[in-house]
C-alpha cells in the first residue's frame, strides 16, 4: 500500500484536467441542454493557440516564464473565438430545431475540427512538441510530483475559485443563473439571453484552453486527436458530477481521474481479478463506477434539477 | 407521418447508393492501354494519418521510389506501373475497406502493406479471395502466415500473403536473449497495448527470458487511446523491475517512457520494431536516451545495397524520411515488379489474361538482391533473411548496437 499517495495524486491530477473540461459541457447543458460533442475539439484548439504563440509569435527562446502566460493567453483566445463562432454558425440557427439536431451537429463539427488541424496546421499529422517546464520533479514524502503538474495543481483551484465568484457574485453570473432556470421567465426580467449562452461557452471553453495547456505541460506534447477521448470522459466525470452543476463537473473529474489511478493500481491484487486490474481496464471500471452512480442517484453527485427538461 | 419521411429518405439513399455503385463498376474495363504500353497499378495500403503516419508516410514513399525506378529504367518492357496508396488509418475496419476498393480495380496486381498486424489480419481474406498477392513490409505477427498455432503446427493460412519483415517469434526472443545476456537485466516489468503486434511480442518475449533465467516481476496492459500512463509508471517504480519491455508501438511508448523516468523508474525501456522510430525520440525527449528497440533486418544506412536506396530517395526529395519500414517497402514493391516481369517475359512481353493469379504463383519463386538484402520467401510465404539488429538511443538518434540472426 505504500504507493497509494503517489497513485492518489495521479488520479488528482488526471481528475482535476478531467474537471477544467467538464466545466464546459456542464454549463452549455445546465443553459441550453446540449450535449457539446465539439467541445473536446475546442480543448484541442485552445493546445493548438498555446502552442502557436509559442512557435509562431514569440521569438525563439523566450524563456517559458514569459511564454506561458502569453501562451495561456493565445489559447483562450483562439479556443473562446472557436467556440462562439461555432454557438453563433452551428448552435444558434438550431435553437429551435428538435433537441437531436444540434447534437448531430455537435458531432459533426467535432469531426470538422479535428480534421481541419489535421490538414492546415502545419505538422499537425505528427504529434507537435509542447515546451516543458524546466527542473527535476519534486519529492515530497515518498510522492513525486512532475514540474509540469505543479501548473495543473494551480491552475485548476485558482480557476474554480474564478468561476464560483463569476456565477455567484456578478450581474452576468445570476443572469446565468437564472436563464439555467427558466429561459423564458429570465427573458421576460430584461435578460438578454442570447449573450448569456455566448458567455456560457466562452466560459466553458476558456477553462478547455486552461486545461489544454496543462495537457501540454504535463506530457510534453498536442496532436490533433488529443481532444476526443478526453472530451469523452470529461463528458463523463460531468454526468457523474451531476450535469448542470460546475462544483459538480470538478468533482465528478475528480472521482473519475481518481477511480482510473487506483483501479490501475490496485484491481490487480484483488485475487482472481489479474487480467481485470491492467490499465486498459481504467474505462470498464470507471464506467462501472459512473453506472453504480446514476443507479444510486440518477441526477449525479451533486446534480440537483429532478425534473429534466429534456 | 414520421414513418413515411423515414421510408422516403431510406429509398432515397439506396437509390443513391445504387447510382454510385454504377458509376464504380463502369471503369473496370481490365489494364488501361495507354499510348506506350500497359499501366500496372501497385496498390499501397498503410497508416497515412494519424499516430503512426510518420511510418505510413514512409512506406508510401518508398514504394512510389521502386516504381519510378523501374519505370525510369525501363525495367519490365512495356509496363507502366503506378502507385495508389490509401490510407487504412491503423483501423482493421479500413484496412478492409481499402482491400476491396483494390481488389475491384483490376488494374491493381499487387499491394504493398499494411504497416499492422491487426489490419493485415482483416485485408488477408479479402486479397486471397480475389487472388491478388499482397506483400507487406511491415507485419511481424506470426499468425498471419503461420496459422493460429504456429507454435506446434504450422500451416499456411494464405497462399496470396507475402512479407518481407521478420516475424515476433524471432524478434522477441531476439530482444529477450540481449536483454538477459549483453544488457544483464534480469528482473523485467512486460507492458503491452493488446493489439496483435504488440501483444504477440510481448508473449515470445517473456517465454524466452524466463526460459534464460529471468523474472517478470509485473505484466500490464495498458489503453493505446490514452497518453496518461503515471498510474502504470508509480507501479513500475515500486516492481524492482531493472528493465522494461513494451509491446507495442511509438506513439504510446514515446510518453510511457517519459512518464516512467519521470516518475523515478530510471530504467530502460526495450520495443520491437514498432517502436524504432525517430518520432518516439522526439515524444520521449531525453527520457528516452539509453532505450532499446529491436528490428528487422541489418540497418538500412549501413548496407552496401541500400546506399542507393538511400541517395534515391533523397534525390526524390519526399518530404518524410523513409522511416523504420522504407527499405522493406521498397523491396516489397520490387517483389512484385518482379513477378510481374516474368509473368510478362512468360507470356511473349504481354499481360496474360489471368495476371493476378499468375503474379500470386510467380510471387513464391521470386529471389533478387534488395536494399535489406537477398529477398526471397519460404514456403509460408515468409522472408527468408531472419536478420535483426538491436538499436540503442545515443545522443538524439536510434544507433545500431548488435546485429545478428536468432538461432533458438
Amino acid at each position: 500500500m505504500h504507493e497509494l499517495p503517489q497513485q492518489l495524486v495521479n488520479g488528482l491530477l488526471l481528475g482535476s484536467m478531467y474537471g477544467l473540461v467538464a466545466i464546459g459541457y456542464t454549463m452549455v447543458y445546465g443553459i441550453v441542454q446540449l450535449i457539446n460533442f465539439a467541445h473536446g475539439e475546442i480543448f484541442m484548439l485552445g493546445g493548438f493557440g498555446a502552442i502557436t504563440v509559442y512557435l509562431y509569435v514569440l521569438p525563439d527562446g523566450t524563456t517559458l516564464w514569459v511564454a506561458l502566460p502569453l501562451m495561456l493567453v493565445g489559447g483562450i483566445i483562439v479556443a473562446v473565438l472557436a467556440a462562439v463562432g461555432a454557438e453563433r454558425l452551428a448552435y444558434r440557427p438550431l435553437r429551435t430545431a428538435p433537441r437531436l439536431a444540434p447534437l448531430i451537429t455537435a458531432i459533426g463539427l467535432s469531426l470538422a475540427l479535428q480534421q481541419a488541424v489535421w490538414a492546415w496546421y502545419p505538422d499537425a499529422k505528427e504529434s507537435i512538441n509542447f515546451p516543458q517546464i524546466d527542473g527535476g520533479p519534486f519529492e515530497i514524502g515518498n510522492v513525486t510530483i512532475q514540474t509540469g503538474d505543479i501548473f495543473l495543481l494551480v491552475a485548476a483551484p485558482i480557476s474554480m475559485a474564478i468561476l464560483a465568484y463569476f456565477v455567484m457574485k456578478t450581474r452576468t453570473g445570476r443572469g446565468m443563473q437564472a436563464t439555467a432556470q427558466d429561459p423564458d421567465t429570465a427573458k421576460l426580467m430584461g435578460i438578454n439571453t442570447d449573450r448569456i449562452i455566448v458567455v456560457a461557452f466562452a466560459l466553458g471553453a476558456a477553462f478547455a484552453a486552461v486545461g489544454a495547456v496543462a495537457y501540454g505541460l504535463k506530457y510534453g506534447q498536442v496532436q490533433f486527436r488529443m481532444g476526443f477521448i478526453l472530451g469523452l470522459k470529461a463528458f463523463t466525470a460531468a454526468v457523474l458530477g451531476g450535469i448542470g452543476n460546475i462544483y459538480g463537473a470538478m468533482l465528478g473529474g475528480v472521482v473519475l481521474g481518481l477511480a482510473e489511478a487506483l483501479s490501475t493500481a490496485y484491481i490487480a491484487d484483488i485475487p482472481g481479478m489479474e487480467q481485470f486490474g491492467s490499465q486498459s481496464w481504467a474505462n470498464v471500471w470507471a464506467f462501472v463506477l459512473l453506472i453504480l452512480v446514476l443507479l444510486l442517484r440518477p441526477q449525479g453527485l451533486l446534480g440537483e434539477r429532478v425534473a429534466d427538461r429534456a | 407521418m414520421r414513418q413515411r419521411s423515414l421510408i422516403a429518405i431510406t429509398a432515397a439513399l439506396a437509390a443513391g447508393a445504387l447510382t454510385l455503385t454504377a458509376c464504380g463498376s463502369r471503369d473496370e474495363g481490365g489494364s488501361s492501354d495507354t499510348g506506350s504500353g500497359t499501366t500496372v497499378v501497385i496498390g499501397v495500403d498503410a497508416p497515412l494519418t494519424g499516430d503512426l503516419s510518420a511510418m505510413g508516410l514512409g512506406i508510401k514513399n518508398s514504394a512510389d521510389l521502386a516504381a519510378k525506378t523501374a519505370n525510369k529504367d525501363k525495367y519490365v518492357e512495356g509496363i507502366t506501373f503506378k502507385i495508389e496508396a490509401l490510407d487504412d488509418q491503423a483501423q482493421p475496419s479500413s484496412g478492409q475497406q481499402n482491400a476491396t476498393t483494390f481488389v475491384a480495380d483490376k488494374d491493381v496486381l499487387g499491394v504493398v502493406g499494411p504497416l499492422n498486424s491487426s489490419v493485415a489480419e482483416s485485408m488477408q481474406k479479402v486479397f486471397d479471395d480475389a487472388g491478388l498477392v499482397e506483400v507487406s513490409p511491415a507485419n511481424t505477427g506470426p499468425t498471419l502466415t503461420q496459422g493460429a498455432d504456429w507454435q506446434t503446427k504450422k500451416v499456411r493460412t494464405y497462399k496470396s500473403y507475402f512479407r518481407t519483415a521478420t516475424t515476433d517469434a524471432v524478434q522477441g526472443p531476439y530482444a529477450a536473449q540481449y536483454v538477459y545476456n549483453d544488457a544483464k537485466k534480469k528482473k523485467v516489468f512486460v507492458i503491452d497495448d493488446k493489439k496483435t503486434y504488440g501483444a504477440g511480442l510481448a508473449a515470445t518475449f517473456t517465454d524466452e527470458f524466463e526460459k534464460l533465467g529471468g523474472e517478470v516481476v509485473g505484466t500490464e496492459h495498458i489503453d493505446p487511446e490514452t497518453k496518461d500512463f503515471s498510474a502504470v509508471a508509480t507501479k513500475v517504480k515500486n516492481s524492482g523491475a531493472d528493465v522494461v519491455y513494451y509491446g507495442g508501438e511509438y506513439p504510446q511508448s514515446g510518453p510511457l517512457t517519459k512518464q516512467l523516468k519521470a516518475a523515478g523508474a530510471k530504467i530502460p525501456v526495450v520495443g520491437g520494431d514498432g517502436m524504432k522510430d525517430d518520432e518516439y525520440i522526439n515524444l520521449g525527449g531525453s527520457a528516452s536516451t539509453g532505450d532499446l528497440a529491436t528490428s528487422v533486418g541489418a540497418p538500412v544506412e549501413e548496407l552496401t545495397s541500400a546506399k542507393d536506396f538511400v541517395a534515391d530517395y533523397k534525390a526524390e526529395g519526399y518530404k518524410e524520411p523513409y522511416s523504420a519500414y522504407g527499405g522493406y517497402s521498397y523491396d516489397s514493391t520490387w517483389a512484385i515488379i518482379e513477378a510481374v516481369k516474368k509473368i510478362v517475359e512468360d507470356n511473349d512481353g504481354k499481360l496474360p489474361d489471368d495476371a493476378r493469379a499468375q503474379i500470386t504463383a510467380a510471387m513464391q519463386n521470386v529471389s533478387f538482391d534488395g536494399v535489406t538484402g537477398k529477398v526471397s520467401f519460404d514456403e509460408y510465404g515468409d522472408t527468408t533473411n531472419k536478420q535483426l539488429t538491436v538499436y540503442k538511443v545515443e545522443g538524439g538518434e536510434w544507433k545500431a548496437v548488435k546485429s545478428g540472426t536468432y538461432t533458438g
